[in-house]
């Protein structure tokens, strides 16, 4: 038996897990592009902090895209509630909410990681360090998840939290390629230019994608392999297709377990279902940016039922 | 105020007592020190204190932003109690809770005590401990204060004390567990070399304990849940350590909500309902529709599920007139009331300031006496006379006329000392005792309890919150 807070707590701990080291991310992939296309960096930042869904706030308070000012927004400050330091304080209150639902190794890894994370984000980030406070990000919640699946039981408890994990990053993958996506598309006259091979390797690099690309594809870049691998891959931990498998599993479950269906389980199964029957031309074809906008509408959507469906609030 | 708390007085060592020399609960523990090599000793202090800012981490999260400082300080020197002793405190115990759930019992009901004149009326109809909602109602199994913390001190050999019963919701237990825990941990061979009784089943004991008192209407085994006021709260360590030691359900006000004439909580798979609910909530907080109304802590109407007997409620609301310190000077009036026999145990002198006597003895002698709030609590508002400054004890002077009924004042009495590991090796301090007992169709103690510690040379004020540290206490199975 499981309060429905608790699985609310667990829920929204790991979406904002996952939302901190996304953060980290996408700052490591503006860094990267800031720092080989000092041309078009502002550019560059711009659409950082557009992934990273920030950018209107971040405009009121800034006015120029610069490392230091988008790394500091998206990184240490507490008025950006999905900054890397906010999220981490959010799930760590979370955490502490749902505290006996918990392993003590998880929970002290959370705690650990806020503990450090608010000494090192204490103060503004010097540039030199900035490679190093983000390998230390990432860290610190790659410590979170192996505390977690090395110690937790698989039960209802793991479910919801694996719920929470997969809603938040299909939703990130979904707004870093939404944000990018007319430079995925054939019909650009510049296709194959140095600029648009610095723009896809950035698109990987912010799914942490760059490397592996390689090793299931061509060397090369090209858009609809890129595109193929973020959406449809099928083992590629950050794809679509892969998050879905995950969250339809989780929710089988529970409506196993509880042998009760919802509203959210024939959500994810209808979006599942177009994800392994698509191929990417006809996601090309019927148009990308819709394809991804409907499917933002439908993440969103589902995280909704799930709340709606087990008693969240 | 704990510097104010500093003086000299000649004290009982309940392990070196300079008349007698060694005590014998001692001799064993003794023994084993004087085998020790201090550098090992000091390098387990450190021990114990990583070893407890480790679980201290999980501790010690209040609201507050750097955790550790909250940390409560332990000594490694354990504050032994013999089989002998132990009985004697026990029976003292159990005749002084009889009487507080007989005394509930009778205020909010016929008031027999009132009647024969042995309390004074207007102090039970002014209090505010005392609520008009709870008479005539009579708790599930006929136990109003389930879970109580005896507060004690000892002056000598043979004089133990009640400085305060705790008959709401006491605090604390987590700590007598956690450092059990960290002594077997630090000096796993004393615990083979010295037969120390358990203490480790309370959670066990506790939710037998809840789960005897459950309403008569609880068909199969009852559903039991800790109320929390939240994460927020400094106590929350506590909470979420002992729903989850005991396996129950950790709620908060919004996961209830009165569903069919019972209390339930809303899990995954809807309403579930609850039996017993052991709340860490404030009366006033319990239920908005009845007290507080602005209060998102508790349950509306769970008191009119609760006068329906369909749910228990430990500690029952209203509890808190029996340990109000208005109502303590009359204990051992009580104890002779309800049990028929004078009290084992007795309390400490006290001079109640309504009085107009009292109080002007009081006044005559503020340097010599403690002045307490009789609502205060933790420390807070009191005056240790012989270590207050002429200008603290005139100014005090003016609060105590200005107000008498808030106030009673007590002897400073020598609390005995028990050592502490130094720097500069052991050293006497001021120590009292906090026994946990469990009441339902039985009455139980776990054998030991907080001792709290003050660990500031001469203090007197063993309170966390003004530098009291805490010692495992060891109940000798002899």
């Amino acid at each position: 038996m499981l309060l429905g807070r608790t699985a609310n707590g667990l829920y929204w701990m790991n979406r904002y897990i996952e939302r901190a080291e996304n953060m980290a991310r996408l700052v490591d992939a503006g860094l990267r592009m800031a720092l080989t296309r000092t041309q078009n960096a502002s550019e560059e930042w711009n659409s950082v902090l557009l992934s990273a869904g920030s950018d209107a706030a971040f405009t009121q308070k800034y006015s120029d895209y610069t490392a230091a000012n988008v790394a500091d927004y998206l990184l240490r400050d507490t008025s950006n509630p999905s900054s890397t330091m906010s999220s981490i304080e959010t799930a760590r209150n979370n955490a502490r909410m749902v505290r006996t639902a918990l392993t003590r190794e998880t929970w002290e890894s959370i705690n650990e990681a806020w503990m450090s994370l608010k000494r090192m984000l204490a103060k503004p980030i010097d540039e030199r360090d900035l490679p190093s406070v983000l390998d230390a990000i990432k860290r610190e919640t790659a410590l979170i998840r192996g505390s977690f699946y090395g110690t937790m039981l698989r039960n209802e408890i793991f479910d919801f939290s694996q719920l929470g994990t997969y809603v938040e990053r299909a939703d990130n993958t979904a707004r870093i390629l939404d944000v990018k996506y007319y430079v995925l598309l054939p019909s650009i006259s510049w296709v194959g230019s140095t600029l648009d091979n610095y723009q896809w390797e950035s698109i990987l690099r912010s799914v942490s994608a760059h490397r592996s690309y390689r090793w299931v594809y061509d060397a090369d870049y090209k858009p609809s392999n890129i595109a193929d691998y973020l959406i449809l891959n099928v083992r590629m931990p950050r794809s679509l297709t892969f998050c879905y498998r995950f969250l339809t599993e989780h929710l089988k479950f529970l409506g196993d377990d509880y042998g009760e269906r919802h509203a959210c389980h024939a959500t994810a199964a209808k979006t599942q279902a177009m994800l392994t029957a698509g191929s990417i031309k006809d996601i090309f074809d019927a148009g990308l940016h819709e394809f991804l906008a409907n499917f933002i509408r439908d993440n969103t959507r589902l995280g909704d039922e799930i709340a709606q469906d087990y008693r969240f609030y | 105020m704990a510097s104010q708390g500093s003086m000299r007085l000649a004290a009982f060592d309940e392990m070196l007592p300079e008349v007698s020399g060694l005590r014998k609960p001692y001799s064993a523990y003794d023994r084993w020190l004087k085998e020790q090599d201090p550098a090992r000793l000091t390098e387990k202090m450190q021990d114990a204190e990583r070893v407890f800012r480790k679980t201290g981490i999980t501790f010690a999260v209040y609201g507050e932003q750097e955790a550790s400082e909250r940390l409560i300080p332990f000594d490694i020197v354990p504050r032994i109690i013999s089989g002998n002793e132990w009985r004697r405190l026990t029976q003292g115990i159990e005749q002084r809770v009889q009487a507080l759930n007989a005394f509930l019992d009778d205020i909010y009901h016929r008031q027999e005590i009132l009647r024969a004149g042995r309390v004074p009326k207007e102090l039970i109809a002014k209090n505010e401990a005392f609520l008009p909602e709870m008479i005539g109602v009579r708790p599930p199994a006929g136990v109003y204060t389930h879970i109580i913390g005896v507060d004690i001190v000892r002056i000598s050999e043979n004089e133990f004390y009640v400085l305060e019963d705790n008959a709401r919701t006491p605090s604390g237990v987590s700590y007598m567990l956690e450092n059990r825990e960290t002594m077997m941990q630090l000096f796993p061979e004393l615990f083979q070399q010295i037969k120390v009784r358990p203490v480790e089943n309370y959670p066990q004991l506790l939710r037998q304990s809840l789960a005897a008192v459950r309403p008569q209407s609880t068909k199969g085994a009852p559903t039991i849940a800790v109320l929390t006021p939240g994460s927020f709260n400094s106590a929350y360590f506590e909470h979420a350590f002992l729903a989850d030691q005991m396996g129950v359900q950790l709620v908060e006000g919004q996961d209830l909500r009165v569903v069919d004439g019972h209390v339930a909580m809303r899990t995954t798979e809807g309403y579930k309902q609850i039996d017993v609910l052991y709340r860490r909530v404030d009366d006033s907080f319990l239920d908005p529709l009845t007290f507080r109304p602005d209060s998102a802590l508790g349950v509306p109407g769970i008191m009119d599920v609760y006068r329906a007997g369909n749910i228990t409620i430990a500690n029952a609301p209203g509890t808190g007139i029996a340990d109000d310190k208005a109502i303590y000077s009359y204990m051992p009036e009580i104890v002779e009331f309800y049990t028929g026999r004078k009290a084992m145990l007795g309390n400490i002198p006290t001079w109640r300031c309504s009085e107009p006597d009292s109080l002007k003895y009081v006044l005559e002698h503020i340097d010599e006496l403690v002045i307490k709030e009789v609502h205060g609590s933790g420390g807070y508002g009191m005056l240790v006379g012989p270590a207050a400054t002429k200008k603290e004890c005139e100014e005090f002077s003016k609060k105590l006329a200005a107000k008498p009924s808030n106030y009673i004042a007590q002897p400073t009495l020598a609390l005995s000392t028990c050592p502490i590991l130094t720097d500069k090796g052991l050293a006497p301090r001021h120590v009292d005792l906090r026994p946990y007992v469990l009441v339902s169709d039985r009455i139980q103690i776990v054998p030991g309890g907080l001792t709290r510690v003050a660990l500031k040379e001469g203090s007197l004020v063993v309170n966390s919150s003004q530098g009291g540290g805490t010692k495992d206490t060891w109940v000798l199975d002899d």
